[in-house]
């Protein structure tokens, strides 16, 4: 027998509460309890509402470049209610809904896309790291921040989210290199949305999959719909029970679709069909946790229309928040810029004039010249 | 000559659509490069006109279309490679700084690298720390490569189909900020040697030497001081390497005073090096120590008015230029 199979295996995908209400009991039960299933839909409404406010905020000039959320935020949210608050949430730029659930107050998002530091300024007990614009760096960081966690003997494990345009840095593959290699405990989170701005997933992963990619790094991988919360969360208890029991990484690839543009800097309409925006606008994750709730009584028009109310409320008090708060000065400048600012930066701080700020350097001990 | 004029996107775009359609071995690749029409609408049509065999949309993946775009200029071709930004090409830091430079000396002068690199460069578009870079303080520290960095709408078009043509890797640097500027641009075939500095505006007090984006500053400065009875000669370098020292050094004879403004941090940069240069080409000509106006030595802010005050902007290149001239 000159040719045997070497290796073979499946790629499974999780689905349980399908687009059409369908509601697989076996794997659903007990999943989410039903007050955790309110208050998490209750997040979902927030991170939507939200999503639709900064649009317009942009739109009328009071925020700068900002991506929407909309279509996604079972993803992000699933994981963050399965993770423990001191596991670390390392995402890029499109899991408000996640990092909301996780306590980050929600004016800090706003703040970002303002245009303002501050917005990255997060409490260190939440357990997050700066949104992370530059394609698929977090990636390596939620692995090294795994390793370290893993160097101190805790129990605390990463939850990386990247998009499936990312899959195609070198990071990505460094990354999922080094943790199944060195046995890191990450869970790597691809959002597959379908589109990396204008580029089709297949110009990023010709494969069937982005999900089998882990496979070629010996790292255990499951695929899931993405806008089915139960699935999301099925995925994230295999992913982190591994991680925790196994010290091994875990890959899960959410199917998800943006329904909105890219950023407010894009229009999608160039570049896609609207049935396919269609398409996924009834696979909106959103609906179907709500019209879930209603099949199990615990939610009607009544209560829709009372978190409306709430929601409208709170997005407008969180606006007033981000706003509200005083434009930095130039001090600003030299904040966290090192741990310990060094002589020649105190000098240009004190005194605002040196060589690179235009001034005569003979000048520079004379802060009168200010 | 007709006045023609046309957006500085556009004049690059015709300087590549022209090169292409004179040269098969020149294409286009990098991200949203095709279907998008570029991140900042760069190449738009180019799709429709020359085809996705010609305009390659590219994976995220800059290290990868750096590195490949190197191997297809090895064989003879010569790719254009956009960087969205070029604060992206970090990524590709190994095959831009340490292959393409150097691949003609290191196989004995076997495999040329007629490759260009362009895309957006500086700040002032409140991207925020990471997305800010100003390439030209690190990358023009390296030996191999030429670096274009135009101001204005001609010169896009003239620089860059020198670089198209150059059998050296260039790096050509565009700012974003600019590109919706309008001004004349020859129809035909346009070409603007490199190392040839341009004077914008004539004076007699000080000079000003800066290239690309910061140029505008300069001028809007030199119009200011020139209400003060200052008359200033702004110089725009156009290329950084090479680099026209014997301009500048034509000028600070004939005003003695000189100032060097540069959007890149001090610490080691075009801007310090060009001083170094000047002082040592004319030392018994100046009145004064060159003074330079760089952006200030902090990660790039986001807020906007941080960002503006960071900037080398007109008012601090004013305040300079007195010093230089020793007015209070
Ligand atoms: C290193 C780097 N290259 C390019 C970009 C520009 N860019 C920003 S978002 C994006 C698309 C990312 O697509 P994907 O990873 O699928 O995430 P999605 O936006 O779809 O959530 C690109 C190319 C960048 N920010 N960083
Ligand atoms: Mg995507």
């Amino acid at each position: 027998m000159p040719i045997t199979t070497a290796f073979q295996t499946e790629i499974q995908r999780v689905s349980i509460l399908d687009e059409h209400g369908q509601f697989d009991a076996e794997l659903g039960d007990g999943l989410i309890s039903n007050d955790d299933l309110v208050r998490l839909y209750e997040d979902m409404a927030l991170c939507r509402k939200l999503d639709e406010v900064a649009f317009k905020l942009q739109r009328s000039g009071r925020m700068g470049t900002y991506p929407q959320n909309m279509g996604q935020e079972a993803t992000s949210l699933g994981a963050a209610y399965v993770l423990n608050q001191d596991d670390w949430l390392v995402t890029c730029y499109r899991e408000n809904c996640g990092l909301f659930h996780r306590g980050l107050p929600p004016e800090k998002i706003l703040l970002h896309w303002m245009g303002d530091e501050r917005g990255n300024h997060i409490d260190p007990e939440l357990c997050v790291t700066p949104i992370a614009v530059p394609i698929g760096t977090q990636m390596l960081h939620a692995t090294g921040l795994a390793w370290a966690s893993k160097y101190r003997n805790e129990s605390r494990i990463a939850c990386t989210f990247f998009g499936d345009g990312a899959t195609s840095e070198g990071d990505f593959h460094e990354a999922m290199n080094f943790a199944a290699n060195l046995d890191i405990p990450v869970v790597f989170f691809c959002q597959n949305n379908h589109w990396a701005i204008s580029v089709p997933g297949h110009i990023q992963c010709s494969a069937p999959t982005v999900a089998q990619r882990a496979l070629a790094y010996g790292m255990d991988t499951i695929q899931c719909d993405g806008n089915d919360l139960f699935a999301v969360v099925h995925c994230m208890k295999t992913a982190t029970e591994h991680a925790r029991k196994e010290g091994r990484p875990f890959f899960i690839e959410g199917v998800t679709y943006r329904l909105g543009d890219h950023t407010t800097a894009d229009d999608a309409r160039r570049y896609r069909d609207q049935d396919e925006v269609d398409l996924w606008t009834e696979r909106d994750p959103i609906v179907r946790i709500r019209e879930h709730m209603k099949s199990l009584k615990i939610w009607d028009d009544s209560k829709e229309a009372q978190l409306a109310e709430r929601v409208e409320e709170e997005t407008s008090a969180i606006v007033q928040r981000a706003e509200g708060i005083e434009a930095p000065n130039d001090d600003d400048f030299f904040t966290s810029m090192y741990a310990d600012l060094p002589a020649d930066l105190r000098r240009q701080m004190d005194t605002r004039r040196t060589s690179s700020i235009g001034e005569d350097p003979s000048q520079i001990e004379n802060p009168q010249t200010a | 000559m007709s006045e023609r004029t046309l957006e500085f996107r556009d004049a690059l775009r015709e300087a590549m659509s022209q090169e292409m359609r004179a040269n098969k071995r020149v294409f286009l690749l990098g991200e949203e490069v095709a279907e998008y029409d570029g991140a900042y609408k760069v190449s738009r049509g180019m799709l429709e006109e020359f085809g996705p065999q010609r305009i390659i949309d590219t994976p995220i993946s800059e290290s990868g279309f750096a590195g490949m775009a190197i191997g297809a200029a090895m064989m003879g071709l010569r790719p254009i490679v956009e960087f969205m930004s070029w604060s992206f090409s970090l990524v590709a830091a190994d095959p831009i700084l340490n292959n393409a430079p150097k691949m003609l000396y290191m196989s004995g002068g076997q495999f040329g690298c007629p490759i260009v690199f362009r895309g957006n460069d500086g700040a002032g578009g409140q991207l925020g720390s990471t997305h800010s870079w100003c390439v030209e303080g690190m990358y023009s520290n390296v030996p191999g490569l030429k670096m274009a960095i135009p101001a204005f709408a001609d010169d896009a078009k003239g620089l860059l189909t020198t670089a198209i043509r150059d059998d050296d890797p260039v790096f050509f640097l565009e700012s974003e900020r600019l590109l919706a500027l309008k001004g004349h641009v020859p129809e035909g075939e346009h070409l603007v040697p490199f190392g040839q500095a341009l004077v914008r505006r004539s004076g007699d007090d000080v000079t000003i030497v800066s290239f690309g984006r910061p140029v505008h500053f300069c001028l809007e400065a030199a119009e200011a001081l020139e209400a003060e009875g200052i008359s200033c000669e702004v110089i725009d370098g156009r290329t950084i390497r090479p680099l026209d020292l014997d301009t500048i050094v034509r000028s600070v004879k004939k005003t003695n005073a000189c100032v060097v403004v540069d959007q890149s941090w001090s610490f080691g940069s075009p801007g310090s090096e060009i001083a170094a240069q000047i002082h040592q080409a004319c030392f018994d000509d100046l009145d004064n120590h060159v003074m330079r106006v760089h952006s200030a030595d902090v990660p790039t802010p986001y807020a906007w008015n941080l960002e503006q005050e960071y900037l080398p902007n007109a008012r601090r290149i004013a305040e300079a230029v007195r010093s230089a001239l020793y007015v209070a």
